[in-house]
């Protein structure tokens, strides 16, 4: 060992202090983006950011009703097609896929699709819906963010399912109830919160994309009628209005993003208290 | 599926009635359980086949028209339709290079402070808000980026950087503000959490034993972090910081909202630069001909393979570790 004891006891202290003041500095951009955020966002929020159309470009005020109305319809529209796809995939995984060769492809493909950068599923969507209807809608947008839900769905759903004892589906198996019963009445509902969990971080983290739909949902300046429209989102108005000239649009993409991000870290901070009461429970 | 069922089941009529109603029906059930959920796993298989496929088809016309040589062109030019992908490819691995040279000893510190000298609640607190940092959507990453970091970067620290720097080619240049340094910082505080809370599992992992023998032959705290605790946990590092890595190679909306979205390749990091994702975001909607987007789309089959390959390395590392570090 080089040096003195108090040289080493100095190294020591130095060391720590540095991996302390690592911890400070990743947590003060933390509350610094959320204050900022806040700060800018709370200003520019208005009644009329939630109840009003956008304005035509050049005219200040009006706001963003289609936009929010836009994101919760595309965020449900992928809730509806990505998640059972998911959460079958993941009971497949955890209940019978266990060493198979179709197990192992699927956990792989999952951890594929989990790697594709956003902006990828949105060409992929772009070639499987745009292309052959030859107009952006709200159904594209939709795919090209229940894609991106999959992996952790399925993810998740199995790393819970795979928490619920062997003893409690033995002995639900021992009472002569056929296996898909255990599954669907004993395993699911013991492992529900945790499922819960898995779905809602799933949720949040989707929420907030952009990318994927730049070029499938685009966007809209009106309301957007069904689902075969081009429609609006938060994610992609922040976007537009930040790399606008306009002031105006500057003031509402801040409100916007303070809109956003109540949203996401709403869902993504209810998920995991949710998991860490149940922590505590087992 | 159907043959594995009969051969299951005996012949109905060798069985007493009830018995065989009560039997067929559950093992019915099962099988058509099971089938089902195989049919929706199957279904990722699927997903990820066709988007490999959908890029691979869509990009024929730009391969065949540019084929190798469009990896190593420099030239961007949508009204001669002459399309080569270097400058996109330069600046999505440099960017995260540089992403990665900051987050990675920014991550790791913070894994140490908190498996090593924070108490386990504050560990626990601060590994929660840490995450958070992660859930923040990129546009918004992009918004403070606009309207924070490249008014900072322009006034104060490029002024410095060049300055001070300015006889290396890495800092010369006028200071726009914009540029690679600018995208590497915020691409760097979006990769943080992944690094710190993947090596924070791995080193409250590392076995008592080992640290007790290192502090038994008299090593101070730090000295069994650096002789114990690193030394064993390096692999799983190694794992964190590709899919790290993974992320900022298909990071989008906050790179493209500050590098400067310059297709050129410059060697100073203070100069715009283009990633693959940000010239997608930017054109793709843009693209007027045939031959335009096919292009666009082969510079997304270059994300997705490298992607793919970076990560994959990223898994590999890690399913080697614990089976708790499996689950990111």
């Amino acid at each position: 060992m080089p040096g003195t004891y108090k040289h080493r006891q100095w190294v020591n202290i130095a060391a720590f202090t540095v991996t302390g003041l690592c911890a400070l500095l990743t947590l003060s951009v933390l509350f610094f983006i959320l204050g900022y955020v806040t700060m800018h966002g709370i200003s520019s929020l208005s009644w009329d950011f939630f109840t009003k159309l956008p304005k035509p470009v050049g005219e200040t005020g009006g706001g963003m009703a289609n936009a929010i109305v836009g994101t919760f319809k595309l965020i449900s529209l992928a809730s509806v097609i990505g998640l059972p796809i998911g959460i079958l995939g993941g009971i497949y995984l955890a209940e019978y896929g266990k060493g198979t060769t179709a197990g192992f492809l699927v956990r792989y493909s999952a951890d594929i699709i989990n790697g594709v950068p956003s902006i990828v599923m949105g060409i992929f969507a772009y070639t499987v819906v745009v292309l052959p209807m030859k107009h952006f809608s709200a159904l594209a947008g939709g795919i090209a963010l229940s894609i991106m839900l999959i992996p952790i769905a399925v993810r998740s759903t199995e790393e819970f399912l795979r928490l619920v004892p062997m003893a409690i589906r033995e002995s639900a198996l021992a009472l002569g109830l056929p296996q898909w019963k255990v599954i669907v009445r004993v395993v699911i509902p013991t492992a529900m919160k945790g499922l819960l969990t898995g779905v809602l971080l799933d949720v949040s983290r989707v929420s907030g994309e952009t990318a994927p739909l730049l070029f499938t949902a685009f966007g809209n300046r009106f309301w957007s009628s069904g689902w075969l429209n081009p429609i609006s989102s938060l994610p992609v108005m922040i976007f537009t209005y930040a790399v606008s000239p306009y002031e105006d649009w500057h003031r509402q993409a801040w409100a916007a993003a303070l809109v956003l991000l109540m949203i996401v870290l709403a869902t993504n901070v209810g998920a995991r208290v949710l998991m860490r009461n149940q922590v505590q429970v087992a | 599926m159907n043959a594995v069922l009969t051969e299951r089941q005996p012949p109905l009529s060798t069985l007493p009635a009830r018995k065989a109603v009560r039997k067929s029906s559950s093992g019915f059930g099962d099988s058509i359980f099971k089938n089902i959920t195989l049919i929706f796993a199957l279904s990722i298989l699927a997903i990820a086949t066709a988007i490999a496929w959908q890029l691979f088809k869509n990009s024929a016309l730009s391969r065949h028209a540019f084929g190798w040589s469009f990896l190593s062109k420099q030239i961007w030019d949508p009204v001669a339709e002459n399309y080569g992908a270097l400058p996109f490819i330069f600046g999505t691995l440099v960017s995260s290079t540089i992403a990665l040279i900051i987050a990675v000893p920014l991550g790791v510190g913070v894994a140490i402070f908190l498996s090593e000298l924070a108490p386990r609640n504050v560990s626990d607190a601060c590994s929660f808000l840490i995450e958070l940092l992660a859930a923040i959507p990129s546009v918004v990453y992009g918004l403070i980026g606009v309207f924070v970091l490249v008014p900072l970067m322009r006034v104060h620290v490029q002024p410095f950087l060049i300055r001070t720097l300015g006889f290396l080619p890495l800092f010369r240049g006028p200071a726009y503000g914009v540029g690679m340094l600018t995208a590497a910082l915020v691409l760097a505080v979006m990769i943080v959490p992944f690094i710190t809370t993947i090596s924070r599992e791995i080193f409250m992992s590392v076995p008592s034993s080992l640290k007790e023998a290192a502090m038994a032959l008299g090593a101070t705290h730090w000295e069994v972090v650096r002789l114990a605790v690193l030394p064993y946990s390096r692999s799983g590092i190694a794992g964190s910081v590709f899919l790290a890595l993974g992320r900022a190679l298909g990071e989008t909306m906050a790179v493209t909202m500050v590098i400067g979205n310059r297709p050129e390749i410059m060697a100073s990091l203070l100069a715009p630069g283009y990633t693959m994702a940000a010239v997608l975001a930017n054109e793709f909607t843009e693209a007027t001909s045939d031959l335009y987007v096919s292009t666009l789309i082969q510079i997304g089959l270059v994300l997705f393979a490298i992607t793919i390959i970076v990560n994959a390395i990223g898994r590999l590392i890690l399913y080697e570790m614990t089976p708790q570090a499996e689950a990111h």
